[in-house]
């Protein structure tokens, strides 16, 4: 299917949108409220274009395409609305730049940039907001919420905790957390979805805060070190500290699609702990002391050969671990099962 | 069967229940039968008379005397004088010149054919008046095609005040397979200054379920539903007791006449969101979910209320329809004027000698309208200005008096027919207030979906407040124009789309009225 975005020929797939055809080759539109996982919702209004044919403008993330449509992006009537559009947005909040925690990762600030809006036109907000700093990771300041509606989508859609939803109506349109509560009060589990979906700075990494600007950040893509599952996640390091600063889903990985649990995306604190393990310890007359792997694993065979030899195999029992794969859980059994002889093998899950 | 010498009407709607017509009818019964009439007059509860702010009111036929704004005090004395001696009590009647203005528009009534004649409550009286015989024809005769195309040959138009032509809505439908279809109707009526959908219910359910049951049977839908604004209570009670009546006489249930077509109708109370008065945001509310609309495509006809397919019809429409089936579109064509046939009921009210309720021919002249049916203007002002279409309208001022009132002919004007509204000011009112009404209205039933209804409406109430206080300047005007623009080009759902039509049309035709507030 052939179609024609500002006057030049593209090849569409099925199923695709105008924003979605747009993006892929990388003519950019201004969208808000759209993100892959959590699809159209028509509510931002900042993708707007014009199709030949059609009076008005539309919303290109929910316009599906058609054989020969003809579309502009970038006509001044678009540019125009769509100025208006994000200069409503930016209006609407205490959308400060210098101190937000999302610049150079913010939708908001993308979409102004690309219009060349210097400044919000009008101010609509009252300096009342208070910022919800009720919960263990999560920070939420409804100053910067523009009612994208990603966060509610994922939150009820994605993940399934239903936590989050929208209250009251109009101007005054906000988030909430089950019957308006605090976050830290609510259900909420804080696996942080809504936060790695937020285009602005409205939902964020409460422990990140003041730790390091986006575009200095080492971004390392890794697996989560926790479970089985093996979610690929972004790690972001200050090199300068040699310090995580937060974590990420990876978005296109097929095991998590972006999603991670609290543990994941918020349990790194081990890494950089004093109390860490970083060698194997011996306990000799009542304390421990540093060993190395071939003492530990040497220790480790002859006590359990005696053990054996003495008590015979089901003496001994084998406890696995949720945080190594499949494979492993498997050879650990084969281990017990084949060379200790003994069918005592459980995994920590059941505990 | 007993012969009356004489009925009287009593206008039962919620401002005379308000206004005590309970205990007024009681005095009046007492009365009667202490001078022992009562075989000899026989007293009728029915909808609305048609006039607004009258209080209690009554018409007593056959000669037409309407008495208005009744208190318990006056009863003894019109028992005594009227109905005994047969001199009516002057000093209590609607002025005569006004009650014969609107009395000649009975015989172009459609919509209204009942209200205030009949008692709403009874389903005989509705029969006795050629009511259900629609229904009758429809199931015993037609092929639910022939239906949808009846009413596509009348040139039906939908009353909600967006004008879709009914017939098409339907055929879009009809022809669909699913294993559930229904009829949902619009009786949210949320447009300030509109009651005529209430009033319709009030005085005539019957004629509302009947046209239900026609469009469900077109359409192949057994499900019908009524959302209703849960003020309405006196119109949820009387449906609900049509929808009983009917169901005992076997008008509605399983199989009906015989026909192998089965239909119920539910009732759906709303709570008053403005917004669910979109199609859209009423099936959300309906499913229980907020009020917000949906992205269109897909429309209701093809995935509406629980994704199935529904047609949405606002309750005029829908009233319209039994008499379309029953007397022909060629019929129904003789009414109203080339593209917009049939009639339209107004609800007429502000400076005018008597607001209420009227049903007139589309395409009658906004002059008529006001002069013949609201009585003119009150207490000799001069005409200054006419919000038509509730607040999602335009205000039109005296160089548009003459242009008819139609779907087309408005267009032309940049103005629309919209719920039928028409709040009529005079030379004393001032457009800067009015219009801060109207914004103020819209900020408060934005539903906050969309970003430029949300903000768009925040700016526009800022900006008129601040005209209003003596702030303002001139540029504020146009950039009030050119935020409502953007608004009506970018908003999701029509609340928003609207506001460029009263913002500009005040502004434009009242920039006097503006100017007037800056210094």
């Amino acid at each position: 299917m052939q179609v024609y975005l500002n006057g030049k020929a593209y090849e569409a797939k099925p199923g695709e949108t105008v924003l979605q055809l747009a993006l892929r080759n990388g003519i950019y539109i201004p969208h808000l409220c759209f993100h892959e996982k959590t699809g159209q919702a028509a509510k931002c209004r900042a993708c707007v274009v014009e199709v030949e044919g059609i009076p008005g403008l539309k919303t290109s993330c929910n316009l599906p395409l058609k054989e020969g449509l003809k579309i502009s992006t970038n006509s001044e009537r678009v540019l125009d609305a769509q100025r208006m559009v994000v200069d409503l947005a930016l209006s609407s909040g205490r959308h400060d730049c210098l101190s937000c925690e999302q610049s150079g990762n913010c939708e908001l600030q993308d979409a102004a940039y690309y219009l060349g809006i210097e400044r919000p036109t009008y101010q609509l907000y009252e300096d009342n907001f208070e910022v919800d700093d009720s919960s263990e990771f999560i920070l939420v300041d409804r100053s910067k919420c523009i009612s994208c509606g990603r966060c509610v989508e994922a939150c009820n859609h994605t993940v399934v905790n239903e936590v989050i939803g929208f209250g009251e109506r109009g101007f005054a349109t906000k988030i909430v957390f089950d019957g308006d509560i605090p976050m830290g009060t609510s259900t909420c589990v804080q696996c942080g979805e809504c936060m790695q979906l937020c285009p602005v700075g409205c939902i964020i990494d409460k422990r990140a805060v003041g730790s390091g600007r986006n575009w200095e950040l080492d971004k390392v893509e890794t697996v989560c070190p926790y479970c089985g599952v093996g979610c690929r996640m972004e790690v972001q390091v200050d090199r300068k500290q040699n310090k995580i600063t937060r974590i990420l889903g990876v978005d296109d990985s097929p095991t998590n699609n972006g999603m991670l649990c609290v543990k994941g995306r918020f349990g790194f604190d081990f890494v950089n702990s004093d109390e860490r393990l970083t060698s194997p310890l011996i306990k000799e007359n009542g304390s421990f002391r540093d060993a190395s792997w071939e003492e530990a694993i040497a220790l480790i065979a002859r006590k359990f050969t005696e053990i054996k030899k003495e008590f015979g195999s089901d003496a001994i029992a084998g406890l696995a671990s949720a945080k190594v794969t499949n494979e492993e859980n498997f050879a650990f059994q084969k281990f017990i099962r084949k060379e200790v002889g003994t069918n005592n093998v459980d995994h920590c899950a059941r505990l | 069967m007993n012969f009356y010498r004489s009925h009287i009407l009593i206008g039962i709607d919620d401002s005379s229940l308000e206004a005590g017509v309970k205990e007024i009818e009681q005095a009046l019964q007492e009365e009667l039968s202490k001078l022992n009439l009562t075989d000899e007059i026989n007293i009728l509860e029915t909808g609305t008379l048609g006039y607004f702010g009258t209080g209690v009111s009554m018409m007593v036929y056959p000669e037409q005397v309407t008495y208005v704004n009744l208190k318990k005090e006056d009863i003894a004395e019109i028992a005594k004088e009227h109905f005994l001696k047969g001199r009516p009590v002057q000093r209590l009647i609607l002025d005569n010149t006004l009650t014969r203005q609107y009395d000649f528009n009975y015989k172009n009534r459609i919509v209204l054919s009942n209200s205030g004649i009949i008692d709403p409550e009874n389903i005989d009286e509705y029969m006795g008046a050629g009511g259900y015989e629609a229904w009758e024809k429809a199931l015993t005769s037609m092929k639910p095609a022939e239906l949808v195309e009846e009413v596509k040959a009348s040139g039906l138009r939908g009353r909600g005040g967006a004008g879709f032509p009914t017939g098409l809505k339907w055929s879009f439908t009809a022809p669909l397979t699913a294993d559930q279809k229904y009829v949902v109707v619009n009786a949210d009526e949320g447009e300030p200054g509109t009651f005529k959908d209430r009033l319709i219910m009030e005085g005539d359910p019957h004629k509302l379920l009947e046209g239900v049951m026609l469009c469900a049977y077109a359409i192949g839908a057994n499900r019908a539903y009524i959302y209703i604004r849960g003020e309405y209570k006196l119109c949820i009670a009387r449906l609900e007791k049509a929808i009983n009546q009917a169901r005992e006489y076997g008008i509605l249930g399983e199989n009906i006449f015989e026909s192998g077509f089965s239909l119920d109708i539910f009732i759906k109370i709303g709570a008053g969101a403005y917004v669910c008065g979109e199609e859209t945001a009423l099936i959300e509310s309906m499913e229980g979910n907020r009020g917000n609309p949906r992205s269109k495509p897909p429309f209701p006809g093809v995935s509406g209320a629980w994704q199935k397919p529904t047609v949405v019809n606002n309750v005029e429409t829908l009233a319209n329809v039994p008499a379309i089936i029953k007397n022909g579109a060629s019929w129904f064509k003789e009414f109203g004027v080339e593209g917009c046939y049939g009639t339209k009921v107004y609800t007429v009210m502000g400076d005018v000698k008597l607001p209420g309720l009227c049903e007139v021919d589309m395409g009658t002249t906004l002059r008529t309208i006001i002069e013949q049916y609201g009585g003119g203007m009150k207490d000799g002002k001069k005409f200054k200005a006419a919000l038509a279409g509730g607040a999602a309208g335009v205000f039109l001022n005296d160089t548009l008096l003459d242009v008819n009132m139609d779907y087309n002919s408005l267009k032309e004007y940049a103005a629309v027919l919209g719920s039928g509204a028409i709040l009529v000011m005079n030379e004393d009112a001032d457009m800067v207030d009015m219009l801060w009404s109207v914004i103020r209205f819209f900020r408060h039933e934005s539903c906050g979906k969309c970003n430029p209804c949300a903000n768009g409406n925040e700016i526009l109430y800022k900006t008129i407040t601040r005209i209003r206080n003596g702030e303002g300047c001139e540029a504020d005007l146009d950039e009030m124009i050119k935020v409502s623009d953007v608004m009506n080009q970018t908003s999701f759902c029509a609340l928003g789309q609207s506001l460029i039509m009263p913002v500009r049309s005040a502004i434009e035709n009242f920039r006097e009225d503006f100017l007037a507030r800056m210094k």
